[in-house]
């Protein structure tokens, strides 16, 4: 139930994008039409999921404070959280890099219409923004960890989709000349924030 | 100062703005604006992080083999990130810096504005021009992210900097400025009054 609640939380409750904006560049820059916009959606829920759990192991028995107590009682008291960022970048980079020559090499289908998209994701701010928020939230175990970046993942890949749909809809209609393209963007996502919140008061 | 140095530095803050015209560094930035002084810590953080890797990256420019360059650029940015983040730490009890500004200080490394500069202008320049884009993209960035800041300051919480400025005036605190969504709102009237100055900025 735990799980649960958690999973619709980091959907709708804490959307990456409507709560916290991370992920912005490619967001909107990739918007453009709703296949384009799924395939990087797709991508981002697959490597969130990926990179999360690995970072939380690293977090919880490499980086935390007193995290290398395993090791000996020497090391009980070694904070080394002050290098958070620089590995968990390192992981997610690589892990991208890995991705992408698996990818091209089993499945060139794939790869076709994934394969732009995998480089803009090592500098995507939701990937880095999962691990770094992980932290903070300071999960029980590995299970809540995996949950929580599954959510998020999803919550971006449905942020990303139903823009794409308004923007598709949205060529048709008469925009001021000064506001067409990055502005109307600007305030379409303002708006859809503003319906987010409205899953802001539910508490599970 | 010869022109070519000058137009290094004026392009970003207004004509080539790295936020209304690029659309990079949206990410992290929007969800500090809430009140003037973590705009401010948050612009002279992305100062000092672009100006300095796009120092060390232009020095090193020639040296880089060019497929392992975005882990190159990742791992100079994000020691950087360290830096600036060790610093603010250091200085959060005397001048009572939000903690929740480390996250998104962490989110520096995956701004695009960092690693977009250093793509598009560090590695083909030398090391003095490549300091003064990096300093200036970060100031273009830092000056909207200042004039979004006021007005969510002041029509939010009626503050400015934390003095009471509207409430004595017997201003009501407006809440839905505070709310995330309202900055991408703000964000696009900008862009709007922008481009109806610069027409040909315009979007067909």
């Amino acid at each position: 139930m735990e799980y649960l609640s958690l999973f619709v939380k980091s959907i709708f409750v804490d959307n990456m994008i409507f709560a916290y904006f991370l992920g912005m560049c490619s967001f909107l820059a990739v918007s453009k039409n709703v296949k384009t916009a799924a395939g990087l959606g797709v991508a981002v829920i697959f490597v969130l999921l990926a990179t999360l759990p690995i970072n939380y192991l690293l977090n919880e028995y490499v980086l935390k404070a007193g995290a290398l107590s395993w090791l000996g009682e020497g090391f009980a008291d070694v904070d080394l959280s002050f290098l958070s960022f620089i590995i968990f970048i390192a992981v997610i980079a690589a892990f991208v890099q890995i991705v992408e020559m698996v990818v091209e090499k089993f499945s060139p289908t794939l790869y076709a219409s994934l394969g732009i998209f995998l480089p803009l994701i090592a500098v995507n701010c939701a990937i880095l923004g999962g691990s770094l928020f992980m932290q903070q939230k300071d999960f029980a175990n590995i299970g809540e960890a995996t949950v929580y970046s599954l959510g998020s993942g999803i919550g971006w890949f449905l942020a990303i989709v139903s823009l794409a749909a308004i923007r598709e809809k949205m060529s048709y209609s008469n925009v001021p000349p000064a506001l067409k393209g990055l502005g109307i963007t600007f305030i379409t996502v303002g708006l859809m924030g503003l319906a987010f919140m409205t899953f802001m008061g539910i508490s599970l | 100062m010869n022109a070519k140095i000058k137009e290094t530095l004026l392009n970003p803050i207004f004509k080539g703005n790295p936020i209304t015209v690029l659309v990079l560094g949206i990410c992290s930035s929007l969800a500090v604006t809430v009140t003037l002084k973590g705009a401010l810590v948050m612009s002279l953080s992305v100062i000092v992080v672009t100006g300095v890797s796009s120092l060390i990256l232009s020095i090193l420019r020639n040296t880089i083999p060019s497929r392992v360059r975005i882990i190159v650029q990742l791992v100079v940015v994000a020691m950087m990130v360290i830096l600036v983040d060790q610093v603010l730490k250091s200085f959060e009890a005397t001048y009572a810096i939000d903690k929740q500004l480390s996250v998104y200080i962490g989110l520096i490394i995956t701004n695009c504005i960092v690693m977009g500069r250093i793509e598009a202008f560090a590695l083909g320049n030398k090391p003095w021009p490549s300091t003064l884009d990096g300093i200036a993209n970060g100031a273009g960035y830092g000056l909207i992210l200042i004039v979004v800041a006021f007005f969510r300051e002041l029509l939010g919480s009626g503050t400015l900097f934390g003095f009471d400025v509207l409430g004595r005036f017997g201003y009501v605190t407006n809440n839905l400025v505070i709310l995330p969504p309202f900055a991408l709102i703000l964000l696009g009237c900008i862009v709007w009054l922008q481009r109806s100055i610069q027409k040909d900025l315009q979007e067909k």
